[in-house]
């Protein structure tokens, strides 16, 4: 494995810059070791060696500068790379090759990153595992046998197995964080609205965020502050500065939380969290409090109705969201002979197209919203996410921001979820407050539980994303970063 | 009692235009049923007179400026269609023919 595989974005770009490494020697290293390494991992749904490479000779021709020139990246394949396959890991779009690239693509491109390939993740990013990708599941680095997370299983695995230094996920419900928590890497999920969703394959729109995901805190702040900011193409864009999460993350990394008040949720303290989670998670308190941060308790008592609220809001807006997929303008169509009607092919499209879980959001998200059903459901689920933001904006009278660990449980083994579709929604039990609520919040790794990751999250006000990453960067300063095992033993 | 029955699945299904089999409706319906009867305790908050979120961005009719930019071209926008004809997006048919 090559020292480059193992250096951070920041020093990658220092390397470039200062001509210690060119560019294509940086891609070449991490393209063999997607080549070594990812028929394990399968982190991968599409790589593109060749586009890479290209990439990279045009900076180290000089033809392309920018804050992270010559740096690697993977993005997950929920988002339109022109002319790159994106399937949203579904075979309703296998083979579809956008004709335009999202904004943040764009961004990336600007900002001189090379784009390694196209990352797995569940279906439609439905999922906490990554085993409902139709192309199968990613493994997680530190126990191929189990789940890396997800739905952004691939991002996050990508970092965890030292084939991409940076690499970009969405968060819907901790689809980000979640990931992040369970390989030991970074995951940032930033202010809704606060990342342009254009060019995003939506699966819920007031939901979806796309966020940087990398191994330290540093480095998910240099891609935060890539792709961040208000794009006209997307209505919902917030249209404000970009808060300065790089200053955070390095006045963080001083190890100084003077004054900063930590909130503790009352109501995420026990139940249903694994004691190696919850021993890791207190841990880091301590270790926070000695660079002086203070402690306080916050009630959020809708908090427990968080999850309901979600599993009615997302699939109703998927199922509306995810009518597109009728066979017409893109993807897959089954079944036309001739002799059938739009409305059957649609069908049979569809019910070949797409795999089980997000069938059953479809279903359920339509039931949600059906007459006679929308106040009970739909109606009520909104009224709860109204009073989710108020146990945030309450919170905030007392705490500068919110902890609590990242997901109830460590890496789990594949198959332990898919049977009973609610267990597997329980992984996102901390991470969807902040996702109803639209603030941010990240995960960055503190301890090992049983050989397994633990993350820990920061949540923090609507556009306040620097205060999250100053304590994640302390914290990081006070813990160190964890150090996946290298794959090598097992070629 | 079941929250939600085989044959409201079955509805569902083709409300949503998804040929499902018989054998997943039997899967689905019960599993719709577990997380329906997990997810119903939202009803137990009392919320009466609080206000719906819809969107955590409280916004009300975006413009931009209008400024002519280049679009897709008709070729690109077909790219990925899995049938095209002259420069159209070809479907199958929409209304039966008389016979």
């Amino acid at each position: 494995m090559s020292d480059l595989t193992k250096m951070s974005a920041a020093q990658l770009a220092k390397a470039i810059a200062d001509k210690e490494a060119s560019a294509v020697e940086v891609a070449t290293a991490h393209l063999d070791r997607i080549d070594a390494v990812d028929e394990r991992v399968h982190a991968f749904l599409h790589v593109d060696r060749e586009g890479a490479l290209a990439a990279a000779a045009k900076v180290d021709a000089g033809e392309v500068s920018g804050p992270l020139a010559g740096v690697p990246i993977a993005v997950k394949d929920v988002i339109a790379t022109k002319g790159v396959p994106t399937t949203a890991a579904s075979k309703i779009l296998e083979g579809w090759r956008p004709p335009y690239d999202a904004t943040l693509v764009e961004r990336l491109r600007v900002a001189g990153t090379v784009m390694l390939g196209k990352t797995n993740m569940d279906e439609f990013a439905m999922g906490s595992s990554t085993e409902y990708s139709a192309y199968g599941p990613t493994n997680n680095p530190w126990d191929l046998g189990r789940i890396p997370g997800g739905s952004g299983g691939g991002s996050a695995a990508a970092l965890a197995a030292y084939e991409a230094p940076l690499a970009i996920g969405t968060d819907t419900g901790g689809s980000i964080r979640q990931p992040g928590a369970v390989t030991g890497t970074v995951g940032a999920k930033p202010t809704y609205g606060g990342t342009s969703r254009y060019g995003l394959i939506a699966f819920s729109s007031s939901l979806d965020t796309p966020g940087p995901c990398a191994r330290n805190v540093e480095d998910a702040a240099l891609l935060h502050s890539v792709i961040a900011g208000h794009d006209p193409r997307d209505s919902t864009s917030i249209d404000q500065p970009v808060p300065d999460v790089i200053g955070a993350a390095r006045l963080g990394a001083g190890g100084d939380l003077s004054g900063v008040k930590l909130g503790v949720v009352k109501e995420f303290a026990g139940d249903g969290s694994e004691p190696g989670v919850l021993s890791a998670f207190h841990e880091s308190l301590e270790a926070l409090v000695k660079l002086g941060a203070e402690i306080v308790e916050v009630s959020c008592p809708h908090f427990q109705y968080a999850l309901p609220a979600y599993y009615l809001i997302a699939p109703s807006e998927a199922s509306s969201n995810l009518a597109r997929f009728d066979g017409v303008r893109y993807g897959l169509r089954t079944g036309d002979d001739g002799s059938r009607s739009l409305e059957e092919v649609m069908s049979l499209t569809r019910e070949a197209g797409f795999g089980p879980e997000v069938k059953r959001r479809i279903i359920l998200g339509t039931y949600a919203l059906s007459s006679g059903y929308y106040d009970a459901y739909y109606g009520q689920a909104q009224k709860v996410r109204t009073l989710i933001t108020r146990d945030f904006e309450a919170a905030w009278q007392k705490a500068d921001v919110l902890v609590s660990p990242t997901t109830p449980f460590v890496a789990f083994p594949f198959g332990s979820r898919t049977s009973d579709p609610y267990q597997m929604y329980l992984a996102d039990l901390f991470t969807i407050p902040t996702n109803l609520y639209g603030g941010p919040a990240i995960s960055v790794p503190c301890g090992l539980s049983e050989g397994l990751p633990v993350g820990f999250q920061v949540m923090a006000p609507t556009m306040a994303d620097d205060r999250m990453y100053r304590v994640a960067a302390a914290l990081e300063s006070a813990v160190g970063t964890l150090t996946p095992p290298t794959l090598e033993a097992s070629a | 009692m079941a929250a939600i029955s085989r044959e409201e699945v079955a509805h569902l299904a083709r409300l949503s235009r998804l040929a499902v089999t018989e054998e997943e409706l039997d899967r689905f319906a019960g599993q719709l049923d577990v997380i329906l009867q997990s997810v119903a305790r939202i009803g137990d908050v009392a919320a009466d007179d609080i206000p719906p979120t819809s969107h955590s961005v409280p916004l009300t009719n975006v413009y931009r400026d209008d400024v002519p930019v280049p679009s897709l071209t008709q070729e690109e926008a077909l790219s990925g269609a899995p049938d095209a004809y002259e420069g159209r997006f070809r479907v199958p048919q929409i209304l039966a023919e008389e016979d």
